[in-house]
């Protein structure tokens, strides 16, 4: 057990020393962005003093080591800094903190997300299951053209497909996914439905199929082999003796596709006007919105991170032989 | 002494097929058999026989790609063939068993073993949970497991290779079957450890009266389990006799080749001129763990020195420092008295060439892509820089050393049996001119026959070039056949080194006298006779 929890607490460690490399090259990205904030709002024809007097009002004039050392302090402490949206270089400022303003969205983004995978995640490892139970069987066959058709089309095609369907056609929810303020629980919920169906077929496919190869693959083993001799059903040798043996790479394809719901969502977002975290980062780069921009890559990177080390932890304390050493 | 009544398995004109490239082969081409309760029968043939899928045919089973064709299979009266898997999975695991030769592979690695050992009881409601785990300790107390009590608590990967294959023979006899298939369950056990294994099996089934088809290519282990004895070859039978009179009397040709395959018997010769000396050499994977400790071993030129022990006793390690692939942590390693550099990355080309390997698994030691012709020709360019006509030419010499002709340099090793890719890993060798070859288990992985041209063929390139052989093994059959001295081995120390008549002649030190006496003779009785001695 011991000797779990050492690895585990490696696995941790390595996760926040990948996050603060990563927190340097989001950085450094930024940076590199051609143009600036202050070009973006002031226009070309800005004098060059107003220019240098708003970039040293925003500490855009220190060297980048020094602005990078100041941001990851603040940073640590929870402080996110400020948006650099509302100035203006009249002098009047109405910016907002960068919590608040990520906060709602980073909310509507993983309510989605744990809608989609509720919904995904249960049925993508029922379907997996049954297909390989039933290998080469009509349902296998089935489960995977359409799985095989879902994840080879584009996203924004399967949404918009949805949307003729099911809030044109059949108008039977919104085709646009607008979150009212005081909207309450089931409100959301019916307004997510369509965005949410689509995230669902186009993540359930990669995690339903890797489910099935990993099951596949272990049916091969001589101890399926003697639990088919010891007079062990097929149903219950894929519970019992197969899927243990199988959750390392099941829990990375899902964990993957968790990462992808919070991170990879910008499209569905927009083809939905849902206020999600992708569009709003997708809009501080074009507004050249630095703290937003940095503050949500951080947020992306650790979610990434995060899931990816609980795939990993999850592969390591269902594997016998380091859970149980000699 | 055999009835009607009293038949359990009654096989009849077995046909049974298996799919590879694209078609559908015959395995076994019309196979009777029949056994009688209480009695054991061994199916004996070299690798490609038939004897597993059709010691598993015996209960009904084909595996993935075969289907049982043809025939009957009456197993207590009722045929086998025609029922569903549904039917026959009643029988499976409650009146038939089966136990297979890796108990590694064939245990679930994430179950502990006294749940695997009392599943099928549970599934056929043969007995409660808590009856089952008492059966299965007294189970383990008769085939002698230790702590008998507990040792059903631990996981697969936590007890030895030995200790698993009498706990899946426990777990076989769980549901006191009527019909246990053994299929090769010592094969991959050291000696020392087989003999263990291989006592406890024949005893708790001579306890429940319990029938079994006893799966092995080795006729001495096959000659202390089985009744009688059945020799297939190519999906056919040979022949079948009671035990002794097979091993007495042999009618059929293949089956008198089968005996004699330790026909070689090379005469021991010595020589004061060492080519490779390792002194008090210490080494190990970690830094914390010596694997080896302080081994001398000398190797006269031109001469076999047999390196003899089991796994883990640390012979691999040996060759590993020898070739530099493992630095030695103390202790050197010298070729014709000077010292070789300890890391591979140090020594010169020559020295490189001097020293060449021969690996067990011909198979992985070669690039599946490349032709005969590019395998062998490689070391000739690096060691030799030869290229074009006089490359090719010296390809066409060193095949025909290996009894093989020039057609084969247009072949990949896929297209090659086993033996001849060994053939060309020896070839391979051979081509960089080396004074001494580590052979490591060349031999395991072939059959007798094909084991015997081998041997051959190395015995002839060492008389016609002088070369020195380091041969690693864990089969004494081998030893003796072959080697001028033999140095034995034993967690990772020399327990003694000398010439073969004076290690082989007693008295042995402890370790050694266990391991000469522990390997099966062709003698219905010596394991009895072993038993008796040792106690």
């Amino acid at each position: 057990m011991n000797s779990v929890l050492i690895t585990v607490i490696q696995r941790l460690l390595l996760g926040l020393i990948t996050l603060f490399f990563v927190s340097i090259i989001i950085f450094a990205m930024v940076a590199m962005l051609p143009g600036d904030f202050t070009q973006a709002v002031l226009g070309q024809a800005a004098l060059e003093e107003t220019v240098q007097a708003f970039r040293k009002e925003l500490g855009l004039d220190q060297p980048a080591v020094y602005r990078y050392f100041q941001w990851l302090g603040a940073v640590l402490q929870g402080d996110f800094g400020t948006s650099f949206s509302g100035r203006a270089s009249s002098g009047i400022d109405r910016s907002r903190p960068v919590l608040e303003l990520i906060e709602p969205r980073l909310y509507n983004t993983l309510f989605l997300a744990s809608m989609t995978a509720i919904v995904a995640v249960p049925l993508a490892l029922y379907l997996g299951i049954t297909a390989a139970l039933h290998r080469n069987g009509f349902f296998d066959r089935l489960i995977n053209t359409v799985t095989l058709v879902s994840i080879s089309l584009p996203e924004f095609l399967v949404a918009y497909v949805l949307m003729a369907l099911l809030a044109v056609l059949w108008p039977v929810f919104p085709p646009i996914s607008e979150v009212r303020p005081g909207a309450d629980f089931f409100d959301r919920l019916y307004i997510s439905v369509l965005p949410a169906l689509t995230l669902t077929m186009v993540t359930i496919a990669h995690m339903m199929r890797m489910t099935r190869a990993a099951i596949i693959n272990l049916l091969a083993s001589p101890y399926v082999e003697m639990a088919r001799l010891k007079g062990v059903a097929q149903r219950e040798i894929i519970i019992k003796h197969v899927l243990p043996n199988a959750w390392a790479p099941i829990a990375t394809v899902i964990a993957f596709n968790l990462a992808y719901l919070v991170i990879g969502v910008v499209v569905v977002e927009t083809v939905f006007t849902y206020p999600g975290i992708g569009r709003l980062m997708v809009d501080s780069v074009t507004t050249r919105d630095i703290p937003i921009v940095q503050a949500c890559g951080l947020i992306f990177a650790g979610t990434y991170i995060f899931l990816n080390m609980s795939a990993d932890i999850i592969g390591i304390v269902t594997n016998p032989r380091l859970l149980h050493p000699r | 002494m055999s009835t009607k009544s009293d038949l359990l398995l009654d096989m009849r004109g077995i046909k049974i097929e298996g799919f590879s490239d694209e078609r559908w082969h015959p395995i076994i081409k019309g196979v009777d058999l029949q056994l009688h309760r209480g009695e054991v029968l061994g199916l004996i043939g070299e690798s490609g026989a038939g004897k597993s899928t059709l010691g598993l045919a015996a209960m009904g089973f084909a595996r993935p790609g075969c289907r049982i064709t043809d025939g009957q299979i009456l197993f207590d009266g009722r045929d086998l063939k025609p029922m569903k898997e549904s039917e026959k999975r009643k029988l499976w695991g409650s009146r038939m068993a089966y136990v297979a030769q890796s108990a590694a592979a064939s245990f679930n690695p994430a179950h502990r073993l006294i749940d695997q050992t009392i599943e099928a009881s549970l599934i056929k409601g043969l007995k409660s949970q808590n009856e089952a785990k008492a059966d299965a300790v007294e189970l383990y107390r008769a085939l002698q497991l230790p702590d008998p009590g507990s040792i059903g608590f631990r996981y697969p990967h936590q007890v030895s290779g030995g200790q698993l294959q009498r706990v899946m023979t426990a777990m076989a006899m769980a549901t006191r079957p009527d019909l246990i298939i053994f299929d090769e369950p010592t094969t991959a056990l050291d000696v020392t450890t087989q003999v263990e294994v291989l006592l406890a099996m024949r005893n708790i089934v001579e306890q429940f009266g319990t029938a079994a088809i006893y799966i092995t290519h080795d006729l001495a282990v096959v000659a202390q389990m089985a009744d009688r004895i059945k020799v297939l070859r190519y999906g056919e039978q040979v022949e079948e006799a009671e035990t002794r009179r097979m091993l007495e009397a042999p009618q059929e040709d293949y089956t008198k080749s089968l005996w004699s395959v330790r026909s070689i018997q090379k005469p021991e010769e010595t020589s004061e001129d060492y080519v490779l000396t390792l002194d008090g050499v210490d080494a190990g994977y970690t830094r914390s763990l010596k694997v080896l400790k302080n081994v001398n071993i000398k190797v006269p030129r031109g001469r076999t020195v047999a390196v003899v022990g089991e796994s883990g006793s640390g012979k691999s390690t040996t060759a590993r420092v020898i070739t530099g692939l493992l630095p030695p942590s103390a202790g050197s390693v010298r070729f014709n008295g000077e010292p070789l550099p300890a890391a591979l990355k140090d020594r010169s080309l020559d020295q490189l060439r001097e020293i060449q390997m021969i690996y067990q698994m011909a198979d992985t030691a070669m690039n599946p892509r490349q032709t005969v012709g590019e395998i062998i020709g490689r070391p000739l360019e690096f060691y030799h820089g030869m290229s074009g006509r006089k490359k090719e030419e010296r390809i066409t010499d060193l095949l025909r050393m290996i009894e093989l002709d020039d057609s084969f340099a247009d072949r990949l090793p896929s297209e090659l049996s086993g033996g001849q890719k060994q053939r060309i890993c020896i070839a391979r060798a051979l081509a960089a001119e080396p004074d001494v070859i580590i052979c490591d288990e060349v031999t395991s992985a072939l059959d007798q026959i094909v084991q015997e041209g081998i041997l051959n063929l190395l015995l002839n390139l060492q008389e016609k070039f002088g070369i020195s052989y380091i041969f690693i093994t864990h089969d004494i059959a081998t030893v003796k056949a072959i080697s001028d001295e033999i140095v034995i081995m034993f967690q990772g120390e020399v327990v003694e080194q000398g010439l073969k008549s004076e290690i082989l002649a007693p008295p042995h030190p402890d370790y050694t006298q266990l391991l000469l006496s522990s390997v099966p003779e062709m003698d219905p009785d010596w394991l009895d006779t072993l038993v008796t001695e040792r106690s």
